[in-house]
């Protein structure tokens, strides 16, 4: 799969970005093309969570571009970018713990209008996550964490995303319950969306990515193929815990 | 574990014993008024009757009367139902209290005076024609009503969203002022008169024996209610509002305006205090640019003892309030030998609302918060 013949659907293009006089990012360059599972890499305070809200408009750089589809969206709201086909699945999956399964679905497809397709969207989720089809009317507050993680994804999923923003999938769950998340993370992709995952466990955001690039302090400092970040000395000293 | 573990063992401070002595006094005093009351039905000339009415026998409330006491208490309380539903809509999606809303529902009963007053001078008010005039007179009211609470968001609130919520709590007491200013400046202090009612509205329905107008003002409420439950439960825009009363953040990733949701919130919860603002000039037949205040504040109360941000909790605390300021004054005070007990009737809400806060500080239907859940 070459990417050179393809446009991306999501890029940064000399990417910065302040709090105040704080320099959170510092010229960042990323692409996500179409079909294609990466991660971004980084520890606390490096500046992943910016990365996220910028792409999603939470947060406007100061200078540089957000580029999707072509298009220069720097200016445009949160919406804009969902109705585009950007969604995320935020850390701690922040489920409305007060709504019912069945309405965090629904408000998933807040923005879209074909009937039809939100009725297959729902049965495919059904199918991908039968144990969320038995709990619909019931709070999202009860569920168990692990299908807290299903209902997070079945409510991206309804927005019919093309990229598919993960925040820190493994944070907060009980290690049997990451191994699970990460297949579900590749059952999604295998159905051809795009996945971005920001992750602090590389070991397994590495095994699972084609490519990933590593943040730290606001820059990139590492951008490859997967494996070869596998196998980069540095990364498995300070990320992968080997001496 | 430990943290519950600690409180229990903890020793008890004075406070507690004074907070603990409160409780039992209040519960103590309702049990001896109910057991009072109920003796007295029995048998008015009881010891415990003469001992609280200086050696006399006390007097039997009849049913027609106890029925009376409880319309009256349903009417009012729909109307404090009503406007408990703005101030617990603001507090979910906001979470702070507008002070001020106590005065959306004035200019709702205002409105309601000018609009009755110009059909009466037209001889509509009177006339065959009464119900369409009714009717359009209470949309005029919910819609004028409604923009008041709208301009008080976008002018008052907007500009101070994201600062501490202490700031516009105080800017509500100060929106409050300024709509009672402007409303005396424009109409004078005086109280303004509705014209009279039909006839027929101030007759009471032979059977049952409830008052004409009482029952539609429950009827209007209740239909205000049930379409407001629809709304928030059933439409893509009540689930956008709860969502956003949730975590505003999640709801503008699921692509939702939250401003637009806010705007939606203030103009509903508006739209309630209106239509009881109109109820309340048909019941009370007048109106002055301080009639927000009292029920203002005992909705607020209503909304507390609910269980504030809960819509279910608003509608049944306001209802129970009523009926508590209605029926208390004779059920419980009178037994217990109190004089001028119907003088009463507001120290017996804000009592009810001390008694709540005591027993249950989240409210009859509140469910506990965690500070996370309402950073």
């Amino acid at each position: 799969m070459s990417n050179a013949t393809k446009t991306p659907i999501l890029e940064f293009r000399n990417i910065n970005t302040h709090y105040g006089a704080v320099h959170i990012l510092k010229d960042v360059n990323l692409a996500i093309y179409p079909g294609e599972m990466v991660c971004l890499l980084g520890g606390n305070a490096s500046g992943k969570s910016t990365t996220l809200k910028t792409l999603l408009g939470m947060v406007t750089p100061t200078t540089g571009e957000v580029v999707l589809d072509g298009e220069v969206v720097n200016d445009k709201p949160t919406s804009y970018r969902v109705e585009r086909g950007i969604t995320m699945v935020p850390e701690n999956r922040r489920l409305f713990k007060r709504l019912s399964v069945g309405e965090n679905l629904q408000l998933g497809a807040y923005l879209r209008n074909d009937k039809d397709g939100i009725k297959n969207d729902l049965e495919r989720i059904y199918d991908m996550f039968p144990r969320v089809k038995e709990r619909l009317t019931q709070k999202a507050g009860t569920l168990s964490g692990g299908e807290q993680q299903m209902v997070a994804m079945g409510r991206a999923l309804m927005a019919s995303p093309r990229v598919l923003l993960m925040d820190e999938p493994s944070m907060g769950l009980a290690p049997a319950l990451v191994q699970t998340n990460f297949e579900l993370i590749q059952q999604i992709h295998e159905e051809g969306i795009a996945i971005f995952m920001v992750e602090q466990n590389a070991n397994m955001a590495l095994s699972i990515a084609d490519r990933g690039w590593v943040l730290q302090t606001g820059k990139v400092v590492l951008d490859d193929t997967a494996d070869a970040l596998l196998q980069n000395p540095d990364l498995r000293k300070s990320y992968l815990g080997e001496a | 574990m430990t943290a519950a573990v600690k409180v229990k063992g903890a020793r008890r401070t004075g406070v507690d014993w004074f907070l603990l002595f409160l409780r039992v006094l209040l519960i103590g005093l309702i049990a001896i008024g109910l057991l009072a009351f109920i003796a007295q039905q029995i048998d008015p000339n009881n010891w415990f009757a003469r001992l609280t009415h200086d050696g006399e026998a006390a007097s039997r409330l009849s049913w027609p009367q106890f029925r009376g006491l409880i319309v009256t208490g349903l009417s009012q309380g729909a109307m404090y139902g009503l406007i408990a539903l703005g101030y617990s809509m603001v507090y979910g999606v906001l979470g702070f209290i507008n002070f001020a809303h106590g005065e959306v529902f004035m200019v709702g009963a205002f409105t309601g005076f000018i609009m009755s007053n110009k059909f009466d001078e037209a001889g509509w008010w009177d006339g065959p024609i009464f119900i369409p005039v009714i009717l359009i007179t209470i949309l005029v009211s919910t819609l004028v009503a409604t923009a008041t609470a709208v301009i008080m968001e976008r002018v008052a609130y907007r500009p101070l969203r994201g600062s501490p919520r202490l700031i516009p709590l105080i800017t509500s007491i100060g929106v409050s002022f300024f709509i009672q200013n402007a409303v005396i400046l424009l109409f004078g202090p005086g109280a303004k008169g509705y014209p009279p009612n039909p006839d027929w509205l101030e007759e009471t329905i032979p059977v049952v024996g409830i008052e004409v107008k009482k029952l539609l003002v429950i009827v209007v409420a209740a239909i205000s209610m049930a379409g407001l439950w629809y709304f928030v439960e059933r439409t893509k825009t009540g689930k956008a509002m709860r969502a956003v009363a949730e975590d505003k953040e999640i709801a503008s990733l699921m692509g939702i305006d939250v401003n637009k949701t806010i705007v939606t919130t203030f103009a509903v919860g508006g739209a309630m205090a209106g239509i009881a603002g109109i109820l309340w000039g048909i019941l009370f037949k007048s109106v002055i640019a301080t009639t927000g205040f009292l029920p203002g504040i005992k909705a607020f109360t209503a909304a507390v003892v609910g269980g504030v941000g809960n819509l279910g909790g608003a509608m049944a605390g306001g209802v129970s309030l009523g009926s508590a300021e209605a029926l208390a004054p004779l059920m419980l005070l009178e037994p217990l030998g109190v004089e001028g007990p119907s003088q009463l009737r507001d120290a017996v809400v804000f009592t009810l609302l001390i008694l709540v806060l005591l027993v249950k500080p989240t409210g009859l239907f509140g469910e506990r918060l965690s500070s996370e859940d309402r950073a």
